[in-house]
């Protein structure tokens, strides 16, 4: 029999490690969701820039300070992958989508292979005293690693929202996978539009891969655990929804975390998964999409 | 005859005269002896991939050095199988009949190394595995010979159920990776609890995509056992023993750890440091006065150098000194023999002892070591940040089995309190 401050402290664990998974998908509900990028390098960003942190960390960087300064670079990385992928593929029209793919899985390879080369195959990890202690409230530890990434993943997100809300730039970039024609009718190079957006995506994900580094050891191939998870968010909370993919982040954390608890490890990713469908099947547009 | 003329004849006398004086093997380079193996150079395996390619060419540069192998230079040919299943027997088919190579070492691996048993056997092909777990169960080949230290579950963790009885356990939790390897573990280390008369309060398989270990440390807690067996692979190793170290497994825990991969490498090693501290783990060598075998010291100081200029595991003593054995053992068998013919290089293995650096080794009828020799070691003292003390002794205590044991075994929540 469960008990109940088991169920309690799941519940709990199941929120902080969503708003993680919210945190690795926001760069990729815009580059996918609100971009029509096909980016399955997004994940590999994710760990490049985890392997970015740690060696920032190697001259004595903290890695939430680490985090802030890849994220210039990365935009600037951002902006140069997405010009390669226009030139090469979106320009030449209808059948981009699906030679952008083969485009992004090459990226991820490559990273990949950077990584192995550069690194090793060791797995890397952050040193910081957020890490590997804990927050005791009564009985429940909260591990320190988590509750930072849950600060980081809900402050990103807000600046995010407000960012694409309330100025000119982020309300291009909203409307530009609408209708990009609309757009160039009132002045905005869409082109320029999207490439600052893909910009920006990446320079968000910079910010997943430090959360990456802070919660668990990184090595090169570990993009294949999160490619499948961060893309279930993003369609789970509708395209292009920002705060809509730190509230399925959190729905998949916590409902992958009560399976756990009350029927064992080997189904929480089959539960998870299975709700997307479920939620597909009842809403195709998502939980927060239009 | 002119000036010109006489001077080539007697030049061409010179090089004939000359040639009549050098060794029959120095003046017709023969090819080299090949030793052919796959080994996991890229991919999740590839670390101890990385390690043993490294070592099967410190052999080979060794064994030269010494004038080669029957008065032939010796060879290494490695091809990537990424520790994939579906490679390895097809570069196998490659290495036999398009290299032609003289010699073969099994993939680095369990998965890898199994698939390519089938054609081995019907092939009649001598193989020196390496680092595999029941590779040959269920092929039966005869011309099998294992490189590691153990044959079956119990031999691997036997001596954790010894400490649990001798530290009067009464009930165990499991935590297994839902993977091949860790759950054959598994199989067996039940079946040991059993025997022990322990009663299981806490079983969880997890699958490989599992981020967080939060949740299962803290359902062990509430489950109270006396002992926790964890069969992890590296990733989940660290996250396993962080989580410990941030929710608490718990005051009952007298002994926690027992086949969890990744904690003998030593980038993971110096990631958890003190976090380390009592758990009891399994090992293939730990650098401790008993397990000093000839060679092994100035095998692994070399590799260290050379690891550290080559993005390889630095330490090395999980895999790295069993793959230059598994050369060591052809080496071994060929010198013995003086042929290279896969049937009489067996037989010398079948009747023989072998010594190595990672010690002397004598094989079963299934082509495991007769005697099995997984130590466990128990982190004692260890700082933070600090790789070069996993060097020094003390640090890995052999606590099991009694002919290793270098110290007592302390209880896990003792340990930690020091």
């Amino acid at each position: 029999m469960i008990s109940l401050d088991l169920v309690f402290e799941a519940i709990v664990f199941g929120v902080l490690v969503g708003c993680f998974y919210g945190a690795l998908s926001l760069g990729l509900s815009i580059s996918f969701g609100l971009l029509d990028v096909p980016h399955i390098a997004h994940a590999a960003f994710l760990v490049l820039a985890a392997y970015m942190v740690f060696l920032l960390g190697t001259y004595g960087f903290d890695p939430l300070v680490a985090g802030l300064i890849i994220i210039l670079p990365f935009f600037i990385f951002g902006v140069l992958v997405y010009r390669l992928y226009y030139e090469a593929f979106e320009k030449r029209g209808a059948d981009a989508g699906v030679r952008g793919i083969a485009f992004f899985f090459g990226i991820a390879f490559i990273v990949q292979v950077f990584l192995s080369m550069t690194f090793g195959l060791d797995q890397r990890t952050a040193t910081a005293t957020y890490i590997g202690n804990s927050f005791a409230i009564g009985e429940m530890r909260l591990p320190w690693r988590l509750i930072v990434a849950l600060l980081v993943a809900v402050g990103a997100t807000l600046i995010l929202k407000l960012y694409l809300s309330n100025t000119l730039q982020g309300r291009a970039i909203r409307a530009v996978a609408q209708d990009a024609w609309a757009l160039r009718i009132v002045g905005i190079n869409p082109v320029l539009t999207k490439q600052w957006a893909f910009g920006l995506a990446t320079a968000v994900a910079a910010i997943g891969g430090t959360l990456l580094i802070i919660v668990s050891p990184v090595e090169p191939s570990l993009d294949r655990i999160y490619i499948g998870r961060t893309f279930c968010v993003v369609v789970l909370a509708g395209l292009g929804s920002v705060t809509g993919a730190l509230v399925a982040g959190i729905i998949l954390g916590v409902i992958e975390s009560l399976v756990l608890t009350m029927f064992g490890a080997s189904w929480a990713p089959a539960v998870a998964y299975g709700l997307l469908l479920l939620v597909l099947g009842i809403r195709p547009q998502g939980l927060f999409g239009r | 005859m002119t000036e010109v003329s006489k001077r080539r004849f007697l030049y061409g006398m010179g090089l004939g005269l000359g040639a009549l004086t050098v060794p029959s093997h120095l003046m017709a380079q023969e090819a080299p002896i090949k030793i052919g193996t796959s080994m996991a150079l890229s991919g999740p395996l590839a670390s101890g991939g990385r390690q043993s390619q490294l070592s099967l060419q410190m052999w080979a540069e060794d064994v030269n050095a010494r004038g080669g192998l029957l008065g032939r230079k010796v060879e290494i040919v490695a091809y990537d199988d990424q520790g994939n299943p579906a490679q390895s027997p097809g570069i196998f088919s490659k290495l036999v009949d398009l290299d032609k190579v003289d010699l073969l070492i099994a993939p680095y691996g369990t998965v890898p190394a199994a698939a390519i048993m089938p054609s081995a056997k019907e092939r009649r092909l001598l193989v020196i595995g390496h680092i595999g777990y029941q590779i040959n169960s269920k092929a039966k080949h005869d011309m099998w010979f294992n490189n590691s230290p153990w044959s079956d579950a119990e031999s691997w963790v036997g001596g954790y159920f010894r400490l649990g009885t001798q530290a009067g356990v009464k009930k165990v939790a499991f935590l297994a990776a839902d993977q091949e390897f860790s759950q054959n573990i598994l199989a067996g280390a039940k079946t040991l609890s059993k025997s022990s008369g322990f009663e299981t309060v806490y079983e969880q398989s997890y699958p490989p995509t599992t981020v967080d270990f939060s949740a299962m440390i803290r359902a062990i807690r509430a489950a109270a056992p006396d002992m926790v067996f964890v069969a992890s692979y590296p990733a989940d190793s660290t996250a396993i023993i962080r989580a410990v170290n941030e929710i608490g497994v718990g005051s009952s825990v007298k002994l926690f750890g027992g086949a969890m991969v990744g904690l003998q490498y030593a980038s993971v090693m110096q990631t958890l440091g003190s976090q380390l501290n009592g758990v009891v783990n399994y090992h293939t060598y730990a650098p401790e006065r008993t397990m000093a075998f000839p060679g092994i010291r100035d095998f692994l100081d070399r590799f260290s150098k050379r690891a550290s200029g080559a993005n390889v595991e630095t330490l090395g003593y999980y895999v790295a000194p069993f793959a230059y054995a598994s050369a060591q053992i052809l080496e071994r068998a060929v010198t013995a023999t003086k042929s290279l013919k896969h049937d009489v290089l067996a037989d010398y293995l079948r009747k023989h002892e072998v010594s190595t650096i990672v010690g002397p080794i004598r094989w079963g009828p299934d082509g495991e070591w007769a005697n099995p020799r997984v130590v466990m070691v128990q982190f004692r003292d260890v700082k933070d940040n600090d790789l070069e003390q996993f060097r020094q002794e003390g640090k890995q205590v052999i606590v099991e089995p009694k002919e290793f044991r270098t110290g007592e075994f302390v209880s896990f929540q003792q340990a930690r309190k020091r």
